[in-house]
């Protein structure tokens, strides 16, 4: 099973198994590489790369404004996963995760999809709104050509938990809360109880995302699960960065502030 | 045996399905639970044929338009008038069936998204009669082309929220409204105002809205003793056709929806998902939809903001691929000069939305024979379409 480089480095993390979400071309696409390798510089153990679509089910206003902002720069499905190279040239060496909505990788077909990925070297897929009925196909063809395909739970899955974890490769992404992306202040006191239930059932490792936004709530989960992923709070270094990071004076320093950020998360 | 779908994953042959975020999918297995067990239990069904036939004002009339009928010199054409069913327009029907499996569920609060408002007005109505809180998310776009709409439906006592994220209109509004169901999902039910959506929402508006159909079968055959040749619907997520269509499918009828073409379509601003969509999934139903080649959903255009969606009901897309319904685009042109005729003829204002069917029908009744019938879904009334249809017609003149 842990054939894979996802569950590698999954397996072989510290806590906090620290997997962050950037969206490609938020600003541009440049800026994507920049951040994929200053976060692999603050610690990251797995690359969540964000792939913009037009109508985010799951994403709050944060990551709709940067999804709106990378389509407007031109990024497609097809130009994002062609970024890897480009991060693999510059160093980077932990595991990238596709992250996308369906509707562009049917367009694209899924088989073509799976081969993108690996040949442009990539390690899997996560696919929001494919539920694990619908995912049977999806997982097989990762698993043919020794990618990943990422499951969810939710705090709402209840007894479809066994079901979920029994499917799960690399690692387990646990929707901390109800609702949708953005960043939150703290969990509901529920949420440990579940996320504990999640990792009583699952032979891989379990990060929780979903609002994590700050150091206290990275090490309120260190015993609950083995780690974190964090997006909208990244992005929204980003959106708050958003002309130094495309000014060419003040980039370096626009990017060690996401760094920076990150490396506080990390060292919770 | 045609009619034997949706199957157990909410599949009408190539289409539909269930493509929602984890946390949606627990509140769409209890829904669907209670709507079976709802459906097999007569006191539910008997609450919910009381309440159209007491409140809403059903069995709706079947007018023979006698007047167009000459006109065209085809076939005699008769009119199901859902525009005279309470709140002018057949989404009603499927609004109480909802709201009623709501309060079964002990659900107090609901949630709706809206386009033109008819469905937010609609939903609204049933809120009020019932007691339940009301929350219609609507877009930005238009709250303004539809302002009077906004109004009824605060004094129904709903929340109108306009929604200002993505193109601001119908599509937005349902993410949105999908949006808040996921943050809410333990006490809120989302009542979806099309055969649209993941399963079982397209099978549940279904069978709330074949009540259309099911009364156009009776009454037709006490008026004229058969079956009629043809039946003609309008097309936007596509409830009313579907609620027309259904009880004919496995009859020698034939059956025309039509679609939105707005300006043509060889141009970019229509609405015509089935003749010029992909196939691909939207707000969690694989179907046909109007998008780019890299999967990114593109806003479509119509006159009538109840038409203006860029997918179809799943069952639409399965019946279009089997060819048993034929599905043509109507233009704005089209469609108003089709409204100002039955209007001036019948003394009969139809939505903007209904007049794209009328424009079809006429057509296929021209080439009809004198002795065969066609009838044609009323869905809504005109009303609320007045102030649009003079500004398109001081732009044309
Ligand atoms: C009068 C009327 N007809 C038709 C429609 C289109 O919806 P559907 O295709 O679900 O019947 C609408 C939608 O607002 C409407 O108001």
């Amino acid at each position: 099973m842990s054939g894979n480089n996802v569950q590698k480095a999954a397996e072989r993390a510290h806590y906090p198994l620290f997997i962050p979400f950037i969206m490609a071309g938020d600003p541009d696409q440049e800026t994507t590489v920049d951040l994929a390798l200053k976060l692999e510089e603050a610690g990251a153990h797995i690359l969540e790369l964000g792939i913009p679509y037009s109508d985010p089910l799951a994403d709050g206003p944060l990551l709709q404004r940067s999804a709106s902002r990378a389509l407007q720069s031109g990024m497609s499905l097809r130009r994002a996963l062609e970024l890897i190279p480009v991060m693999r040239e510059r160093g980077l060496t932990i595991p990238v995760i596709a992250f996308t909505y369906y509707n562009p990788v049917l367009q694209m077909g899924e088989q073509h999809f799976f081969d993108q990925i690996k040949e442009n070297g990539g390690d899997g897929a996560l696919i929001p709104d494919l539920p694990y009925e619908e995912s049977r196909d999806i997982h097989r063809l990762a698993g043919e050509r020794g990618l990943v395909n990422i499951s969810l739970a939710a705090p709402t899955s209840g007894n479809r938990i066994e079901k979920i974890a029994a499917e799960a490769e690399g690692f387990l992404y646990c929707v901390s809360s109800l609702g949708v992306t953005g960043t939150r202040d703290n969990f509901p006191p529920e949420a440990y109880s579940f996320i504990e239930k999640v990792k009583r059932n699952s032979s891989v490792p379990v990060a929780a995302g979903f609002g994590i936004s700050n150091p206290s709530q990275v090490k309120s989960l260190e015993g609950v699960c083995d780690g974190v992923i964090v997006g909208s709070a990244i992005m929204k270094k980003v959106e708050e960065n958003l002309e130094r990071l495309q000014n060419p004076e003040e980039k370096s320093s626009a990017l060690d502030a996401v760094k920076s950020f990150v490396s506080s998360l990390i060292s919770s | 045996m045609k009619t034997m779908y949706p199957d157990e994953k909410g599949r009408y042959g190539n289409f539909g399905g269930k493509f929602v975020p984890e946390t949606l999918m627990y509140a769409l297995e209890e829904l669907e639970e209670a709507l079976d067990e709802a459906m097999q239990d007569p006191a539910f069904v008997d609450e919910y044929h009381r309440t159209l036939r007491e409140y809403a004002g059903r069995p709706t009339a079947l007018t023979y338009a006698e007047r167009i009928t000459k006109h065209f010199g085809g076939a005699s054409i008769y009119l199901k008038r859902e525009d005279l069913l309470h709140t002018g327009a057949h989404k009603l029907n499927n609004a109480i069936g909802q709201a009623l499996l709501a309060g079964r569920m002990g659900k107090k609060k609901i949630v709706a998204e809206t386009g033109a408002g008819q469905h937010g007005v609609a939903t609204a109505t049933v809120c009020a009669a019932m007691g339940l809180e009301c929350k219609v998310f609507m877009g930005e776009e238009d709250t303004r082309r539809q302002e009077l709409n906004v109004f009824r439906m605060e004094l129904l006592g709903a929340e109108v929220v306009p929604v200002t994220s993505g193109s601001k209109t119908l599509k937005d509004a349902t993410n949105e409204a999908i949006r808040y169901w996921v943050a809410n999902v333990e006490d809120t039910f989302y009542l979806i105002g099309s055969v649209v959506g993941p399963h079982p929402y397209p099978r549940m508006v279904r069978d709330f809205q074949r009540i259309i159909g099911d009364e156009t079968k009776e009454q037709m055959a006490e008026k004229t003793g058969k079956l009629p040749d043809a039946v003609a619907a309008c097309v936007g997520g596509g409830s009313n056709a579907i609620g027309m269509f259904h009880p004919f499918l496995e009859d020698d009828v034939k059956l025309f929806g039509a679609e939105a073409a707005g300006e043509g379509t060889h141009t970019e601003k229509h609405a015509a998902t089935i003749n010029k969509g992909t196939k691909g999934v939207i707000h969690g139903s694989l179907t046909y939809l109007i998008q780019d080649e890299n999967g990114q959903i593109i806003e479509p255009y119509s006159i009538s903001a109840g038409l203006d969606y860029p997918g179809i009901g799943p069952e639409h897309a399965h019946l279009a691929e089997s060819g048993r319904v034929t599905y043509t685009g109507v233009t704005d042109k089209e469609a108003l000069d089709a409204l100002t005729l039955l209007t001036k003829k019948e003394g009969i204002l139809p939505a903007v939305e209904t007049a794209h069917a009328l424009h079809l029908a006429f057509q296929q009744a021209a080439e009809m024979s004198k002795e065969q019938t066609i009838v044609i879904c009323l869905s809504g009334r005109g009303d609320k379409d007045v102030h649009s249809i003079k500004e398109f017609m001081e732009r044309e003149a």
